[in-house]
């Protein structure tokens, strides 16, 4: 019963301090497994995380680790990388943490093209805070701070990153775990900003405000309404209902990232070793 | 089928999400709040459970043949 | 002996810094400090560092700690507004241990203020500017060649004590320009990265204090698998929730400065010896406060100045010394009255203390310190 990907974990730090049912452990497990599928060194690479449920997910990962502050881990991780570019750098971020508080890091992030894997678990709510409305949490869904629904219109967080630069785009739900593995060793691949959003169920503070408490449910809402990039190209525009959203990749176009480019730049300073 | 269904009963958290995605109804959640196997003989070796269990609690070889 | 060159205070600073080992240093435009990104953008990448051009203060915080982690001195430059901005990632540093330094070329405030003014305004920011119970270090040089001098001692103490160092410079010392000989960077005491003393097979804690209570966190890459968070933790790194280790870590982040505070608390004294009033000042502000009291003691007047390089921690060793020998003391600075306050504090009542305080953009006239000084004299009635 013993599974390979376990070395990741710090075993002494399970079980972890997600609620029942919390998608936050699925992601997890997904972003170890794509680290196990493309052989990343564990003494080479650092998980960096902001503030947040997302963002506890850095301890129990059997890495050097950074738990940074809330919406802060992108620049932290720009610092890491280009200090010491041989290191891979995973960042594990929240909605709020990402997209709210770290919005503008997100965007330079992506627009500089630095070689970071980013894994946005995106619960739709502030979990840790007891369930407030966050710029993803969908509009006229409830939380605490939106007890009659929110009024905001949320991100499109792919889209978001796209635009900003980013150059490796994609999505997954928890309910897909394989297809999720998929799409996170994929941004490993991909030498540049890698932008991974994971839909995982916030049973307790998202589910519970908005009828859907069982996190199975949550679950199937994801299967029943995710549809494959290929198929959602081909979906007439009237079966593309709000509730439905797509998955897949939806962006990669290799870009020079930031190291390589500053590379040249000690060349041209007459710096290079 | 011959299945070996393995429970780090520490982990569980009792969610109830393997035993939603279950295909067979082999497991159910007891009063305790933790995973238990209710059906062994009917597991197919599926690996929904594991698959999806967010606690890494819930593991499923296939046995192998003595 | 390096050539004689005309230099400003902010390139001072750089050329100390990446004498000290700076090979990294992230960064936002913002007047008067703005000449110390630009001289890290040219210089940096000639030897081999990173500079970077943040999106905002609060990332160029966060890119420089992240550097720092990963094994390279850094260095970040800000004034009032922008060190507004770092707070919350100075006190991360604090929790995290985490060596950085911060440059705060002080201009007017509060706000936007005057940009291109000179003030020393900013003295309790820098003492207090992050929430929290934390020490802090903060060094504020009074001539060009002192910008270098104090670059390397706050690049040392980062990296000697795992803690955030302010370089709290001014406007008038950040754009003097001065005939400087910087020293070779061989014949400085440099501080190295602290390391591991053992392996983790050996049980190594990455929070465990050294004898100089200060712990040795591996650089990211090392193979040692450690955990950094701002989150208040015991020596394996990880989150506690117990009032005792909550005790423990937030005493030692104190202690670790203060049994080592006579050795940091860098205090020069001129025309001490006879003197029977002081001056108190700092920074470019103790520039004319020398000539004021060079003016005063031709006058026949018994003052002497008291000139603070370090001032935080602040040198209450030398100011209590000083209350028991003198019968007032003058504290200039180029602020509504900060220092003053620390003064009166350790004074405690011994001997008069006033205050020279100037906050009109304008930098101090010998005049005012002077007419200060006779009114020192004078009781406070002039």
């Amino acid at each position: 019963m013993e599974r390979s990907y376990e070395k990741y974990f710090r075993q002494n730090r399970l079980p972890h301090l997600w609620c029942p049912g919390c998608g936050n452990g699925i992601a997890m497990k997904a972003i170890v497994q794509a680290i196990e599928k493309k052989g990343l060194n564990q003494d080479n690479t650092v998980i960096v995380s902001g503030i947040g449920c997302s963002s506890r997910a850095s301890g129990y990962m059997d890495f050097d680790t950074l738990h940074t502050a809330h919406g802060r881990a992108i620049p932290f991780a720009t610092g890491i990388k280009l200090a010491n570019p041989e290191l891979n750098v995973i960042v594990i971020t929240g909605d709020g943490d990402c997209t709210a508080i770290g919005g503008n890091h997100f965007i330079h992030g992506c627009r500089r093209n630095v070689d970071l894997t980013v894994v946005l678990f995106n619960n739709s709510i502030y979990g840790m805070t007891g369930g407030q409305a966050s710029p993803m949490t969908p509009t006229h869904k409830k939380a605490t701070t939106a007890p009659y629904g929110a009024v905001d219109r949320n991100f499109d967080a792919c889209k978001l990153a796209q635009a900003a630069g980013a150059t490796y785009v994609a999505r997954s739900t928890a309910f897909h775990v394989q297809h999720l593995t998929d799409m996170i060793a994929g941004g490993f691949d991909n030498k540049g900003f890698s932008f991974i959003e994971a839909i995982v169920q916030c049973p307790t503070s998202f589910g519970r405000k908005n009828k859907m408490a069982d996190p199975a449910k949550m679950m199937m809402w994801m299967r029943d309404n995710a549809v494959m990039q290929a198929a959602w190209d081909k979906l007439p525009a009237d079966k593309k209902t709000p509730e439905k959203f797509p998955i897949g990749l939806f962006y990669n176009e290799a870009e020079t990232d930031y190291a390589s480019a500053y590379d040249e730049v000690i060349q041209i300073a007459g710096g290079a070793k | 089928m011959s299945s070996e269904i393995s429970i780090k009963m520490p982990r569980c958290k009792g969610c109830g999400i393997c035993v939603a995605f279950c295909p067979k109804g082999v497991l159910a959640v007891d009063e305790l709040g933790k995973v238990k196997v209710v059906k062994a003989d009917d597991c197919i070796a599926c690996g929904q459970c594991e698959l999806r269990c967010p606690d890494y609690a819930i593991f499923v070889d296939k046995k192998v043949e003595a | 002996m390096n050539k004689a060159k005309l230099m400003q205070g902010n390139e001072a600073c750089v050329e100390g810094a990446l004498a000290a080992g700076v090979r990294f240093f992230g960064g936002y435009p913002i007047t008067p400090s703005t000449e110390i990104a630009e001289g890290m953008a040219q210089k940096l990448p000639a030897i081999g560092g990173t500079f970077i051009q943040m999106e905002d203060e609060i990332a160029s915080m966060g890119v420089v700690l992240g550097a720092s982690l990963a094994g390279k001195k850094a260095l970040t430059a800000s004034s009032g507004p922008g060190i507004s901005l770092k707070q919350e990632l100075i006190g991360y540093a604090v929790a995290a241990e985490i060596p950085v330094v911060i440059v705060n070329v002080q201009r007017v405030g509060p706000s936007t203020g005057q940009p291109t003014a000179p003030s020393q305004g900013d003295v309790m920011q820098a003492r207090w500017g992050t929430h929290g119970d934390h020490p802090m270090i903060a060094l504020s040089p009074w001539s060009v060649r002192e910008a270098f001098d104090t670059a390397v001692m706050a690049v040392n103490y980062s990296e000697r004590f795992r803690t955030p160092v302010i370089l709290l410079m001014d406007e008038i010392v950040g754009h003097l320009r001065e005939k400087v000989e910087l020293p070779e960077t061989d014949t400085l005491d440099i501080f190295p990265r602290r390391k591991p003393a053992c392996s983790r097979a050996e049980g190594y804690e990455p929070y465990t204090p050294d004898e100089d209570l200060v712990p040795n966190p591996a650089d990211f890459g090392t193979g040692y698998h450690i955990h950094v968070t701002g989150l208040i933790h015991d020596e394996t790194g990880f989150p506690v929730g117990s009032p005792k280790i909550t005790k423990e870590a937030i005493s030692r982040l104190h202690d670790k400065i203060e049994v080592a505070r006579d050795e940091i608390t860098h205090v020069e004294e001129y025309f001490m010896d006879d003197a029977e009033y002081a001056v108190v000042s700092f920074g470019g502000s103790a520039r004319t406060a020398y000539e004021a009291v060079i003016n005063a003691r031709n006058k026949g007047i018994k003052i002497g100045l008291v000139r603070l390089i370090t001032i935080w921690p602040f040198a209450d060793k030398a100011i209590d010394e000083l209350a028991q020998k003198v019968k007032g003391i003058l504290v200039a600075e180029l602020n509504y009255g900060q220092l003053v306050g620390e003064v009166e504090r350790v004074v405690a009542g011994r001997c008069d203390v006033q205050l020279c305080g100037k906050y009109d953009m304008t930098i101090f006239e010998p005049e005012e310190i002077e007419a200060g000084i006779d009114k020192l004299i004078a009781g406070g009635k002039a």
